[in-house]
Parts: C-alpha cells; sequence; structure tokens
C-alpha cells in the first residue's frame, strides 16, 4: 500500500550553514513528486533528511502519520536511488538485488527460491533479463541505474526516493528512462521524490513539482500551477526564460513610462513591481499607446524561431521575443512591442 | 587456416616511450635482483648434488625453514587482522592524537631493527614488564617461536597499515548508506560491502608484511634465542654458515627460502589479480 509522506518545518544545518529552513511538503499516497531548483539550494539535503541520512535540527518526516524519527533506516522501508547509483561493485546484479532480501532478518527471509523468482521478477521489470551474472563494471550508466532502482524496488519501499535519477547520464538515454520511469510508477504506484535540477524532467514526469531555492520551497504544485501561476520571481524566472521589466502599477494595470502595457492585473497591488515576459509571450505590433517602442539589437536564429533582442529606453536589458516571420526586422529597426501576458511583482 | 603470424611484442599504446622505459626496467631489474639472485643460484649449485641434498633435507635447515614461513606467515595473518583496525581507526575517527598515532605506525619502517630487537627482548625476556605477566599465566615469550612472531608482527605491521589506509579513505560513503537503507545490520554493511571492496589491498599489505617477515634477521635474533630445532630462523642458519665460511651451504639455504618465497608470492599476486578482477578493475 502506497503511503502518504509529511514533512513538517525540516531545518537542517551544515556547519551553522543553513540547507534546510523550515521546509514543508505533503505528499499524497501514489503521487509523484519532483523537488526541482538549483545547485545548492538544499533539494538533495531534503531528500537525505527524508531518507533518515541527514538529521534534521527541527522539524519532522511522517509516514502515514507516524513519525519517523523513531524509526531505523532498515524499518523506514525507503527505496533510495544514489545519483551515481551506489551498486556493491564486488557482487553480481543477481546478488545487488537479492541484498536487500538477503539482509532480512532470519524470520522475515524469503526462501533461496523466492528471492530467485522475485529478483528475475525485477530483472524483467527493469528490461535487465539476462544481465544477472553480470557485475556493475560490466553494464553502461543507463543499466547500472535500472539495477540500482531493481535494488531499491525489491525491499517493498514505502516510499521511493531518486536522487538526481539521471543526471550522470547522457540526454539520449535520459530521455528514454524518463518515460520508463512514468511508466514504472503507473504500475508500481510507489509514493516517489526525485530530485533534479532539469526543470523540463521535472515538469514533464512529476504530478506536483516542487521548488527550492536557498533552503526553502519557494512553490509547490502541478506543472500548469507552477508554469502559469508563479508564485514567487525566481520561481518566475528559474522555469524557462523571462524578460525583466521595471513597471509601475495601479488600478489594475502595469505602466511603463506612462504607457498600460499590461491590463487587466488580478492582483490588487500598486506601486513599483517587476514584469516578467516570457519571450513567446511578446509580439511585435503596430505602435500605440499600450507598446513598448524598441529597437531592434541583434537577431539570431533560435531553434525553429527567430530571436529578437529589442533595446528598450529605460529597461536595464534587451527585451528578447520570438518571431515565426521568415522577414525579421533589420537590426536598428524601430519596433513596437505588445506584452500578450506577464506577471507582475511587487519590488 | 590462419597463416603463423611472426611474434611481435604487444603494442602498449600508440604513445612512445615503451623501448625506453622497457630497456630501464630490464637493466635495472638485472643489475639490482637478476644477476645477484643468479650467482646465489650458481654458488649453491657449486655444492654439489649430494651435499645440496644434505643441506637441504638436514633436520636443522628444515625446522628452520618451517620457523621462518610459519612465523612470517602467522604474524601477516595477525598484521592483516590489526592493521586493518588501525587503518580503520585512523581514516573513520577524529581523535585527539590522531596524527601522532598515524605517524607512530612508521616507526618500525625506521628503528633499526636491532634496537627493536632489543627493546622487544627487554620487554619479553622472563623479568621484563610484558614477559613477567605472560610468565604469571605460564606463557614463556622471550626465545621461543612465540617471540619470534612478535618481532616479526612488529616490523610487518606498518605494511598493511599503509596499503589499506588510503583505500578505506578512498571508500564511497554512499555505498553504505545505501546498505543501511537496504535493510543490512552494521556489520553486515561491514563484512558484506565494505571489506570486499579493501581485499586486495588487504591482500598487498599481507603480502608485503609476509615477504618483510621471511627475511626479517635483526629484530628476531635477540628475542628468538636461537636455539637450534626450537627457534632458529632460517636467515640465521644461513650466517652461521657463513661465519663457518661454508659459503655454499649458505647459498643452499638461499636458494630453498628464494624458491619458497616465488612461489608463495606468485601464489598471493594470482589471488590479488583474481580478487581485483572481481571489483571490476582491469
Amino acid at each position: 500500500m502506497p503511503v502518504s509522506l509529511s514533512i513538517e518545518n525540516l531545518d537542517k544545518r551544515f556547519n551553522g550553514v543553513p540547507a534546510l529552513r523550515g521546509v514543508s511538503l505533503d505528499v499524497a499516497p501514489a503521487e509523484l513528486v519532483a523537488l526541482l531548483g538549483p545547485s545548492g539550494s538544499g533539494k538533495t539535503t531534503l531528500l537525505r533528511a527524508i531518507a533518515g541520512l541527514e538529521e534534521p535540527e527541527a522539524g519532522r518526516v511522517l509516514f502515514d502519520g507516524v513519525d519517523s524519527g523513531t524509526l531505523s533506516l532498515r524499518d523506514r522501508r525507503i527505496g533510495f536511488v544514489f545519483q551515481h547509483y551506489a551498486l556493491f561493485r564486488h557482487l553480481t546484479v543477481f546478488e545487488n538485488i537479492a541484498f536487500g532480501l538477503r539482509a532480512r532478518p532470519r524470520a522475515q527471509r524469503p526462501a533461496e527460491a523466492e528471492i530467485r523468482s522475485r529478483v528475475l521478477a525485477l530483472l524483467e521489470l527493469v528490461q535487465l533479463e539476462g544481465y544477472d551474472r553480470r557485475f556493475p563494471s560490466q553494464l553502461s550508466g543507463g543499466q547500472r541505474q535500472r539495477v540500482a532502482l531493481a535494488r531499491a524496488l525489491a525491499i517493498e519501499p514505502r516510499v521511493l526516493l531518486l536522487d538526481e535519477p539521471f543526471g550522470a547520464l547522457d540526454a539520449k538515454v535520459r530521455k528514454d528512462l524518463r518515460r520508463w520511469l512514468r511508466e514504472l510508477h503507473a504500475r508500481t504506484g510507489n509514493t516517489t521524490l526525485f530530485v533534479t535540477h532539469d526543470q523540463e524532467e521535472a515538469l514533464e514526469l512529476a504530478d506536483r513539482v516542487a521548488i527550492l531555492n536557498g533552503g526553502r520551497i519557494e512553490q509547490v504544485g502541478t506543472p500548469d500551477d507552477v508554469l502559469d501561476h508563479p508564485a514567487t520571481p525566481f520561481v518566475c524566472e528559474f522555469l524557462g526564460e523571462a524578460n525583466r521589466i521595471p513597471v509601475t502599477v495601479s488600478g489594475g494595470s502595469a505602466y511603463f513610462a506612462d504607457r498600460p502595457i499590461l491590463r487587466g492585473l488580478t492582483q490588487n497591488q500598486s506601486g513599483c513591481a517587476s514584469l516578467f515576459v516570457r519571450p513567446q509571450h511578446v509580439h511585435l505590433a503596430e505602435d500605440g499607446p499600450a507598446t513598448l517602442p524598441g529597437r531592434v539589437a541583434a537577431v539570431r536564429r533560435h531553434g525553429a524561431h527567430r530571436r529578437l533582442e529589442v533595446a528598450v529606453n529605460g529597461a536595464p536589458k534587451p527585451v528578447e521575443l520570438d518571431i515565426a516571420s521568415q522577414e525579421p526586422p533589420a537590426p536598428g529597426e524601430t519596433v513596437a512591442l505588445r506584452i500578450a501576458r506577464g506577471h507582475v511583482f511587487s519590488v | 587456416m590462419s597463416e603463423a603470424r611472426p611474434f611481435r611484442w604487444r603494442e602498449p599504446s600508440i604513445l612512445p616511450g615503451f623501448g625506453l622505459a622497457f630497456g630501464v626496467l630490464a637493466a635495472g631489474l638485472s643489475v639490482l635482483i637478476l644477476i645477484p639472485l643468479a650467482a646465489l643460484v650458481l654458488k649453491a649449485a657449486s655444492a654439489g648434488p649430494a651435499d645440496i641434498v644434505a643441506i637441504a633435507t638436514a633436520p636443522r635447515t628444515i625446522a628452520a625453514l618451517r620457523l621462518s614461513f610459519g612465523a612470517a606467515f602467522v604474524a601477516a595473518l595477525v598484521n592483516a587482522v590489526f592493521g586493518l583496525l588501525i587503518a580503520w581507526v585512523l581514516v573513520r575517527y577524529r581523535f585527539p592524537g590522531r596524527r601522532f598515532v598515524d605517524a607512530a605506525v612508521d616507526l618500525p619502517f625506521a628503528l633499526p631493527t636491532a634496537v627493536a630487537g632489543i627493546a622487544l627482548t627487554a620487554l619479553w625476556a622472563g623479568n621484563g614488564w610484558l614477559g613477567s605477566l605472560a610468565a604469571s599465566f605460564g606463557v614463556k615469550v622471550a626465545y621461543t617461536p612465540l617471540g619470534v612472531m612478535i618481532a616479526l608482527i612488529f616490523v610487518g605491521l606498518p605494511f598493511v597499515v599503509r596499503s589499506v589506509q588510503p583505500v578505506l579513505a578512498d571508500a564511497q560513503r554512499d555505498v553504505e548508506e545505501a546498505s543501511a537503507l537496504l535493510g543490512a545490520t552494521r556489520w553486515r554493511t561491514v563484512f558484506c560491502v565494505i571489506l570486499p571492496n579493501v581485499l586486495p589491498a588487504l591482500l598487498t599489505g599481507f603480502t608485503l608484511a609476509f615477504a618483510r617477515a621471511i627475511g626479517e634477521y635483526g629484530s628476531v635474533i635477540f628475542i628468538a634465542g636461537n636455539v637450534p630445532m626450537v627457534s632458529e630462523i632460517a636467515p640465521l642458519l644461513i650466517v652461521i654458515r657463513l661465519e663457518q665460511f661454508d659459503y655454499a651451504g649458505a647459498a643452499v639455504v638461499g636458494v630453498l627460502m628464494l624458491a619458497a618465497s616465488l612461489v608463495l608470492l606468485l601464489l598471493i599476486n594470482a589471488l590479488q589479480a583474481w580478487s581485483r578482477r572481481r571489483l571490476g578493475y582491469v
């Protein structure tokens, strides 16, 4: 049975430097949650604290409402997949996967025949049939990662924790494993947390994403939530590119140099603010009172699109936008920009 | 049918330097090791077949060789256990005086062996600090094979500690954590996860300690008492024969030691190669 996971106000310091500051997070049974953040944001520390590998200074981790602080590592029954696999290199693939079963107290240890059938079933699950006699050194990175996952699943974990599971793999293998992990989660239904610094990975895989920065959770939400309704400037800038334009807000509109460049703001605020706009939400337009005037500084190729950099008087950085047009304006040309969507945060 | 190809040295790599490096190796090995050993064998051969067999099968020779190899083996085993423990404590724990202990491990290297021998004899003689203690339990250490072993343990200890220490220090923390999370007890983690990884280094340390102990002379002769057939080691037997101007006889004992050492070291090397292969080293 999948369990729920509840993290309450975790604090952790390393030599006085805070790594986690009052982190709280609730994970529903069978949910797949990504911990996303830049390096040093505390995401791996959080994962290790949940596993019991780090002792928090304050706060609790509850499994189905039971405080895990009183449980030994063994009794937590956590499947943990390490970034660098941490396979036992002196043991075969078979023995690696069987390790958790053999380590059980004698009374709960399955019989040899059952261990064998369980390990072979797991090998099939991770698509490594016939590799049971290999040693880890004879496997590729992706294969090792799958052995590590099978080893973690062998103990029938209550919670599955993955630390940068695809971090050490090349792009192609990453993509395949990502899709495969999604399917695996659908089949096994473990409550799963995984750490990543790759936003694309997090948004594609997870039911919900927790975005960490400086030891705090900035926002937790579905991929749509965090993309469409970023709660903080950090989330906005971390999830994809964003232009930052200084504006003044009043009466539900954002003004740049007295031009109302974005109307219909729902936030009830006024005064100085920053407007965050993604490049795909900026368009070329006829000059008018609600547009942003600028001069094209550069035109670059950006995948299938062209990326325009437009210098705007009064904005600290050129505004970037994507256009599909085959005939982009030339550098130096004067253009007007219309902003379709954006997020406003008070300064 | 494949044609017989002319013999060629295996090309080690496209980078130059093999010829020079191998030339230096061959020359150095010849001057330092092979030529002296060949001279030893030649000298031994000059004794004549009958004498060689007589010396080799003399009870005193056999007893001395048995003591030298047996005591060296036991001493190396003891060192493997305690050396591993010392290395473990030095690597894993931070305690006051750790650096001092770390440095003290090398003392048996630096100390003249005769000094070590005299100190050990004074300590373990019937009226010494530890010797009198042992005597109260009815155990006689000095002037017995036990004393030989203690001297050999002393000189061999640093080899094991220094071989194992860097490997333990390099050990990946996450492998231990993985083991604990999979439900292994601490004992299981140590014996099934950590120690197998240290095994090749431990075997190296064991081999070095063993080889050193086989040839050890200075520290042993004081504490051994050198009673023929009981506590007389093979290197001493060689010295005795030299003092009697029986150079060929000394050479015969020397060749016997050489042959036995070579066979044992080859065996241990094979064991080591096997254990390293299992860990995925090439």
